[in-house]
């Protein structure tokens, strides 16, 4: 069972990836985009990741997936649900695409990868949140004044000029 | 003592050329034009030219011989040397030269004063003395040939001297051009002596002669060639027509360089080589010489130009010496050679100073037509110019062979030679008739000459009071070679005013036995001139009176008539005044079918092969160019150096899409670029 | 619950993906979207590390920071993209093309 849904899982989150990128309308982009999101945070928990698989949920759909619909809708004269877009280059870009999964396959297949025991600890909430404020202190710290940037450019980059 | 000579030759072989080419170039600027400069040079060649004859007296040495040489040209193999040699001939050669030149130098100051080109007349003297000099005193056939072509390039400068007048540009070419003819003969001479021995100098080829390395024909060749040279400086026939032309020249010219000197320069020739002479080509050079004589006496009878007796006299006294080479007596070669200088240099000024003095008065009576040379203009001189006629006098006496002057020495000597070659050959009888006929011709118009001109009515009175003796740069040489033309002076030290024996000239002069094998030795050709002198003393005696009666009688007594004389010889005489139409002949036999073989290979030459041949190069190399000039253009410039620039165009063009300002291309272009690495570096 | 390897494939796929949607993408909002599948993938990367390679706990605070990063990056440019619109009246990326030579 166990299996199955891995499988399908993962199987859900590449095929919805591939909607993304080949839709000929944005809002299925969208949509599949929201799918997407979905297969990786259930990724996540079949990775013993919990907290991640939240964050993921809580602050990539719900945060920025809806900031990107916002962006959609306010950027195109929808005046129907239909928001064509094209693509272009196609065909080259899918080469590079295809290489660079034959090529990265391979060197993942390649590689000796260090194996230690799997890691399966129980929660992890608890640890991540003492990390952050233990060891990784100061990249915390640093995000935050990060988010406060990002937070002021956003805000004057969308600002009217009066 | 041996040093002295050749230093002092050096002297005198190069000062005049230094006079020459100051002369050359700043002579026009030099105050009175530079004669000053070249009378300078050649008075201290005078000086250096007695002190070396009195230190040849001194020495009295007949076997004295200086001999220095230094390599011109060394190419290993081959090599010619150069040099001098002097020795007694050399020293009594170079007096002769250096005397007359000076006094050429000394009477031209007078007689062409206010010349147009008088500062150039006397840069030529020098360069011609430097040129005679230059064949007295070397010891080897090239250098010999060298001075013998550059005396002949003076000549024709200083006969050519008044170019103006078409007559005496022709005359200068005329020389030339058969002196020319001769050289040919001497430089096939030269070569055949050079191919045989591999030397040039005159010892070498002595030595060779008498080893036998050449010998028989070649050697006669050799012998004849050498002569032919001669033959063409000394003007003996056939080769004799530009004499009487040179007469064109200047007086002064004519003295040195055609009574003189440059003429001698062949029989001095012939007087070097004497050794090598084999028995036929001493045949040969005795007939030319003999022939000569006689036939150039028998033209100056009818001649009435004054230069021209003169001019054919010189011609007959220079066959006179080439028949004393042919017979054997070559020492009395030279010693005519020496008297003839004098008396004939001597001769030739008189002649100069009576022409210059008719110029004189027939430009005061404005006369421009009347020919100042011509004796039937002239008559009863005598009075009026003492010193010309006393000192010209004198010397046709010696030329006339009379007794008490040097001429009759040498002449005697001369023929004593000729008649005791017929006397052990009695084949060639011929030759002594020639010699004692020359001689009673010779004497014979000689004082025609002097009777027309000094005695006797003038034949142009209004002429008469004008006549005056000329200025005393003039009558200096005159009295001077005047006095050398008396006998006394060459018998010293013995007073026999008959007789040679025991004199400077014939105790420093001896004869060398020639180097041929076979030839008669020295000392049996003196015997038997010795034999036979008193007999030829009394034949030239007996001529010479014979010829002096007949001038008096017709000339002076005017008893026999010369126009009947004239008529009754008819063609002979016509003849004789036109010189056997010999330069007439040579023109339609010779002359005018070269010219017209030269005009045809002419046509040839610039019709066919410049017009096609050439040109047609031409024309090839500007096809050609323009070709290539195409080629250039339309292929390596369009195509190659503009393709170049296309092809950079183009790229430039294409790669020009690649900046699209799209990011995303970009991002593609890194992302395959990325790739591609992998791939590279996975493989 | 696999191997590693699964997982690195996974997001391997997911990485292409991502890279062709931006590099095809005309639309401004869909390259970022592709850009957010990268991200993604790099998260997918870190964690599977964290399970299977020793690295305990620290690929998820990696994770967690790269979300983080992930929001900013989306804030600020969809501010961006709604600042070409007002101007360009388009978010057509090949308009945007005033780097072109």
């Amino acid at each position: 069972m166990a299996e199955f849904s891995f499988w399908f899982i993962i199987a859900v989150t590449v095929l919805s990836a591939a909607v993304v990128v080949l839709s000929n309308q944005l809002i299925y982009s969208a949509i599949a985009l929201l799918v997407t999101l979905f297969g990786v945070a259930g990724i996540y928990v079949f990775l013993w990741a919990d907290f991640i698989a939240g964050v993921q949920l809580l602050v990539y759909i719900g945060g920025i997936l809806v900031l990107i619909i916002f962006g959609i809708m306010l950027t195109n004269r929808i005046s129907s649900v239909r928001l064509s877009q094209t693509n272009v280059q196609q065909g080259v870009g899918g080469a590079i695409a295809i290489w660079l999964i034959i090529l990265i396959s391979l060197v993942i297949s390649k590689t000796p990868w260090y194996q230690a025991d799997a890691f399966e600890p129980a929660g992890t909430v608890a640890e991540v949140g003492t990390l952050l404020l233990t060891k990784y202190l100061l990249p915390f710290e640093a995000i935050s004044v990060l988010l406060l940037g990002a937070l002021i450019g956003a805000a004057l980059l969308s600002r009217k000029e009066n | 003592m041996d040093n002295i000579f050749i230093n002092y030759s050096l002297f005198i072989l190069f000062l005049p050329l230094a006079a020459f080419v100051i002369q050359i170039f700043f002579g026009k600027r030099l105050p009175r034009q530079g004669d000053w400069v070249s009378v300078g040079a050649i008075f201290i060649t005078l000086i250096l030219s007695i002190a070396m004859f009195v230190a040849m007296l001194l020495d009295y040495n007949p076997a004295f011989k200086q001999e220095a040489s230094f390599t011109w040209l060394d190419m290993g193999a081959f090599s010619i040397q150069l040099g001098f040699l002097v020795d007694n001939i050399t020293v009594i050669m170079l007096l002769v030269v250096a005397l007359i030149s000076t006094c050429t130098h000394v009477f031209s100051l007078k007689y062409l004063e206010g010349d147009i080109r008088y500062s150039r007349y006397f840069a030529y003297l020098g360069l011609f003395t430097f040129s005679m000099n230059g064949i007295v005193l070397s010891n080897n056939l090239i250098s010999m040939y060298m001075s013998w072509e550059l005396v002949g390039v003076s000549s024709y400068l200083l006969i050519g001297h008044w170019f103006e007048k078409d007559s005496a540009a022709n005359a200068a070419k005329k020389a030339f051009l058969t002196n020319r003819v001769g050289d040919i003969g001497f430089f096939i001479g030269i070569m055949l002596i050079y191919t045989a021995i591999g030397s040039f100098a005159f010892g070498d080829i002595f030595e060779g002669v008498a080893a036998g390395t050449l010998s028989g024909t070649t050697l006669t060749l050799a012998g004849v060639g050498l002569f032919l040279g001669a033959m063409g400086k000394s003007s003996q026939f056939p080769l004799h027509i530009w004499l009487p032309d040179a007469m064109e020249g200047p007086t002064p010219v004519s003295a040195l360089m055609h009574a003189a000197t440059m003429v001698a320069a062949g029989v001095y020739l012939a007087v070097r080589l004497f050794p090598l002479f084999t028995p036929e080509a001493l045949l040969v050079i005795a007939y030319v010489g003999g022939f000569t004589a006689l036939f150039a006496a028998t033209i100056a009878i009818t001649q009435n130009d004054i230069k021209k007796v003169l001019a054919y006299s010189t011609v007959s006294q220079l066959g006179y010496m080439i028949l004393a080479v042919g017979t054997g007596v070559y020492t009395a070669a030279f010693f005519h050679l020496l008297t003839h200088a004098m008396f004939k240099a001597n001769l030739f000024y008189g002649s100069g100073s009576v022409i210059h003095s008719m110029h004189h008065a027939l430009h005061e009576k404005h006369d421009h037509e009347t020919d100042a040379q011509d004796m039937r203009n002239m008559g009863g001189f005598k009075d009026k110019m003492p010193i010309t006629y006393w000192s010209m006098l004198v010397s046709t006496l010696a030329i006339a062979g009379v007794p008490l002057f040097s001429g009759f020495l040498s002449k005697d000597a001369i023929l004593a030679g000729s008649l005791s070659f017929a006397q052990h050959h009695p084949e060639h009888f011929l030759l002594p008739v020639f010699g004692f006929g020359a001689a009673a011709i010779t004497a014979f118009y000689m004082f025609r000459m002097m009777f027309m001109t000094f005695h006797g009515k003038p034949q142009m009175p209004e002429l008469i009071d004008d006549i005056h003796e000329s200025p005393k740069e003039m009558t200096g040489p005159l009295v001077l070679l005047g006095t050398l033309s008396v006998a006394i002076w060459y018998t010293l030290p013995h007073f026999n005013p008959i007789s040679t024996h025991g004199s400077w000239f014939t105790s420093l002069v001896q004869p060398m036995t020639a180097v041929v094998p076979g030839n008669l030795t020295a000392h049996a050709i003196e015997e038997g001139a010795h034999h036979a002198h008193n007999l030829a003393m009394g034949i030239s005696i007996g001529v010479a009176a014979l010829g002096i009666g007949l001038a008096v009688l017709m000339y002076l007594k005017k008893v026999l008539s010369a126009e009947t004389w004239g008529n009754r010889a008819g063609f002979l005489y016509d003849w004789s005044l036109n010189k056997y139409y010999f330069d007439e002949n040579y023109d339609k036999y010779l002359y005018q079918p070269t010219l017209r073989l030269a005009n045809k290979i002419a046509w040839i030459d610039w019709e066919l092969y410049d017009k096609y041949f050439i040109n047609g190069f031409g024309r090839v190399t500007d096809w050609a160019s323009r070709v290539t000039g195409k080629f250039d253009y339309e292929v390596i410039d369009q195509i190659l150096v503009d393709g170049l620039g296309r092809i950079a165009d183009n790229l430039g063009a294409m790669l020009k899409k690649v900046q699209t300002g799209k990011l995303q291309n970009y991002l593609l272009y890194v992302t395959a670029g990325v790739i591609i690495l992998m791939i590279i570096q996975s493989f | 619950m696999q191997e590693l390897n699964t997982y690195l494939f996974v997001a391997v796929i997911l990485f292409s993906l991502g890279v062709f949607g931006v590099m095809t993408r005309r639309n401004g909002i869909a390259i970022l979207m592709g850009v957010e599948l990268i991200l993604n993938a790099a998260n997918i990367n870190f964690v599977a590390f964290s399970r299977f390679g020793g690295m305990n706990l620290d690929g998820h605070i990696f994770a967690l920071l790269v979300i983080v990063l992930a929001a900013a990056e989306a804030a600020v440019a969809l501010a961006i993209i709604i600042n070409i619109y007002n101007n360009m009246n388009t978010i057509n990326v090949d308009e945007a093309s005033a780097m072109k030579e």
